[in-house]
């Protein structure tokens, strides 16, 4: 544990994973899209160890552009099959249609879970950008993102 | 009255002694939780609101099903059945 108090491993991403993500990203547009990821604790911890282990696509309930809200089914249903595995929910991604990859107010105020990494996927350009973050009482920290085999 | 398995979120469990999974007494989700209340207290607000409701940025399901869809707090619940508390997933 660093100084500041915050254990940051990389978010460690396979490439089917990150090609998943991004697919149901442009798949939710004009709306923003979201889904759930799911892996291990650092031993002892309450934080993930970083590597993402399964993808659930979700849909978003709001069916809005400017917000998301991961469908409750859907929630619900990654809980139970992260659960079958051994795993644990350990963050969320969704989309920026018209925005950067950085959280927004939104995002921030409504970051429940400290220990969560928050994935954000922009469409705004021309490429995806994905960007992975910390979001704890309000502060965003950033979290290096390693794309693996 | 019969045990029933409840799921706590990460978020919570410094809350029940770091514990992913616990057991609690009652025969709807108001009487779980009022019971999980009863023995950590920090849980106090975190899941139900002061008038009584269901917190709105927590979802609590009966198995697979959202308790909201259901009887809310007023949920029935029996022995097989597993409850699990999740926070709400929402952002802009």
């Amino acid at each position: 544990m660093g100084d500041d108090g915050f254990v940051e491993p990389a978010l460690r991403l396979r490439q089917q994973d990150y090609l998943a993500i991004v697919g149901h990203c442009y798949d939710g547009l004009p709306d923003e899209a979201c889904g759930m990821l799911a892996g291990r604790l650092q031993a002892g911890t309450l934080l993930p160890d970083g590597r993402v282990e399964a993808v659930y696509t979700c849909r978003n309930a709001d069916a809005s552009a400017k917000t998301y809200t991961v469908d409750s089914r859907d929630l619900i249903r990654a809980l139970r099959d992260a659960d079958s595995k051994g795993l644990e929910l350990i963050g969320v991604f969704h989309s920026h249609t018209h925005t950067d990859a950085w959280p927004s107010p939104t995002d921030v105020r409504q970051a429940a879970e400290p220990n969560w990494l928050y994935v954000i996927v922009s469409l705004k350009d021309g490429d995806p950008v994905l960007r992975s973050f910390r979001i704890t009482d309000g502060n965003i920290g950033e979290v290096p993102i390693v794309l693996e085999s | 009255m019969t045990p029933v398995e409840v799921r706590v979120p990460t978020i919570l469990r410094p809350h029940v002694g770091g514990v992913a999974s616990l057991t609690a007494e009652g025969a709807t989700i108001g009487e779980l939780f009022d019971g999980l209340v009863a023995r950590y207290p920090n849980l106090r607000g975190q899941l139900i609101t002061e008038e009584g409701e269901l917190h709105r940025f927590v979802n609590v399901y009966r198995n697979d099903d959202d308790i909201r869809y259901l009887g809310r707090l007023e949920t029935p619940v029996s022995e097989s059945d597993v409850v699990s508390i999740i926070p709400a997933v929402a952002g802009g």
